[in-house]
């Protein structure tokens, strides 16, 4: 798959014509708006009507679903053309020309509660050799904090490119006083696969963040791949939980059933040695 | 940009301070319809700085009837909520610039759009 943030700048590959694709494209609403309507979910707002934030809301699809589930929303985009899109389709946000790599421009305690749908990961890439993608982060999720009344919750779903990328991402949230971690729906099938950073700023007197659960995940010990830093730090040296041979071989088989490929029963002998061959 | 919005921005500049308002130079604003809602109106009433409000509507024309302090919001009274409601929802600045008052930097507003995109020189 290519990754259009190794091709251009975002406010130059989200053009005029492309802002028009967002607008015109069934199949473009379709992805955007499944994946709205997951990060809505993960959101978890104690009310209707609530104040939203939209990080990169472009032509303003993700905002559509924001508005249908009731709240109201301010959308920055650091793409005139697809804001431009946003303003003709008449959507009923508000929105500003911002990157968010330069930091959030709002009073403190203002959202409610934050989405972002496909953006984040433009912020890892060094657009100028001048700018420096772990700068642009902290300074971003530093402004979101501040933007976020206490307790909200932000859910941006997008597309990290490697593991390197999950874990400066995840890391600079954590570094800015951010709970919560990476959430991962179908984590067993390539093409199903979406990521969401669900994250919350502090805690409201009482409240309580529970985990959110992942889809696509059967048994209890793959279902909230919902980690902090703190969790992390109890595993071995690549992320991973040091598990024997035999556990190995059987999360292996599962994961494979999972994705629907035949696999043989477990029995007393899986991940067994086998004895020389004569 | 409505006044809410307005009332939600601070000036991106590293040497503002992040409560401080921008102010509103409008050359251009449409009136536009916004269904009144109660309920989130309250929610805002309670979030927003009143008199950067008051003093954004009325350099827009808008804020005669409106109350002098929050305390005098009276929220049983609905005539007044939806003068609240008009002033707060339903006027778009469409032209014109925000200014942080601390620099004297302009962040210009087309096509309803405020521009808050700071340049190399200002990171
Ligand atoms: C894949 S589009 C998604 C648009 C919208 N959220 C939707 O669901 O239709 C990604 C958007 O992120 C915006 N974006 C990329 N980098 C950004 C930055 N640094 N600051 C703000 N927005 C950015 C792009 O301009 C683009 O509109």
């Amino acid at each position: 798959m290519s990754r259009p943030e190794h091709v251009a700048p975002p406010e130059l590959f989200y053009s005029r014509d492309e802002a028009k694709k967002y607008a015109t494209s069934s199949r473009m609403r379709e992805i955007q708006t499944s994946l709205t309507e997951r990060a809505i979910e993960l959101l978890a707002l104690p009310d209707e009507n609530s104040y939203v934030l939209d990080i990169g809301c472009g032509s303003g699809l993700s905002g559509e679903c924001l508005t249908e589930a009731g709240h109201v929303w301010v959308g920055c985009d650091i793409s005139k053309d697809m804001l431009e899109v946003s303003k003709e389709q008449e959507v009923e946000g508000d929105v500003i020309l911002n990157d968010m790599g330069q930091g959030l421009p709002f009073r403190p305690g203002t959202f409610d509660g934050c989405v972002s749908i496909s953006a984040i990961q433009w912020l890892c890439n060094a657009e100028t050799s001048t700018s420096n993608p772990y700068r642009r982060l902290l300074t971003f999720f530093t402004s979101l904090y501040r933007s976020l009344v206490q307790g909200g919750r932000a859910v941006l779903q997008w597309y990290p490119e490697n593991p390197q990328q999950m874990e400066l991402v995840t890391s600079c949230a954590m570094r800015c006083g951010f709970g919560g971690g990476l959430l991962v729906d179908y984590p067993h099938s390539t093409r199903a696969k979406k990521y969401f950073l669900v994250i919350y700023a502090g805690q409201r007197d009482g409240q309580i963040h529970k985990a959110p659960k992942a889809l696509g995940t059967e048994d209890a010990q793959n279902e909230a791949r919902f980690e902090n830093k703190r969790d992390r730090a109890h595993k071995g040296k690549r992320g991973r939980e040091d598990i024997s041979k035999k556990e190995w071989v059987k999360n292996k088989k599962q994961r494979q059933r999972a994705q629907g490929k035949a696999v043989p029963e477990d029995s007393k002998y899986t991940a067994r040695r086998r004895g020389p061959k004569f | 940009m409505i006044l809410l919005t307005h009332n939600m921005l601070a000036s991106p500049m590293k040497e503002a301070s992040k409560q401080l308002h921008l102010k509103i130079e409008c050359e251009e604003k449409v009136e536009k319809e916004q269904e009144y809602n109660a309920d989130f109106l309250n929610r805002m009433i309670e979030r927003i700085d009143w008199n950067s409000f008051c003093a954004a509507a009325q350099s827009l024309d808008v804020g005669n009837g409106l109350p002098e302090s929050k305390e005098q919001v009276d929220s049983s009274n609905e005539e007044q909520m939806k003068k609240i409601h008009h002033a707060l929802m339903e006027v778009d600045v469409v032209k014109g610039s925000l200014v942080c008052t601390e620099t004297g930097r302009k962040f210009p507003i087309a096509a309803g759009i405020p521009n808050m995109l700071l340049n190399q020189d200002e990171l």
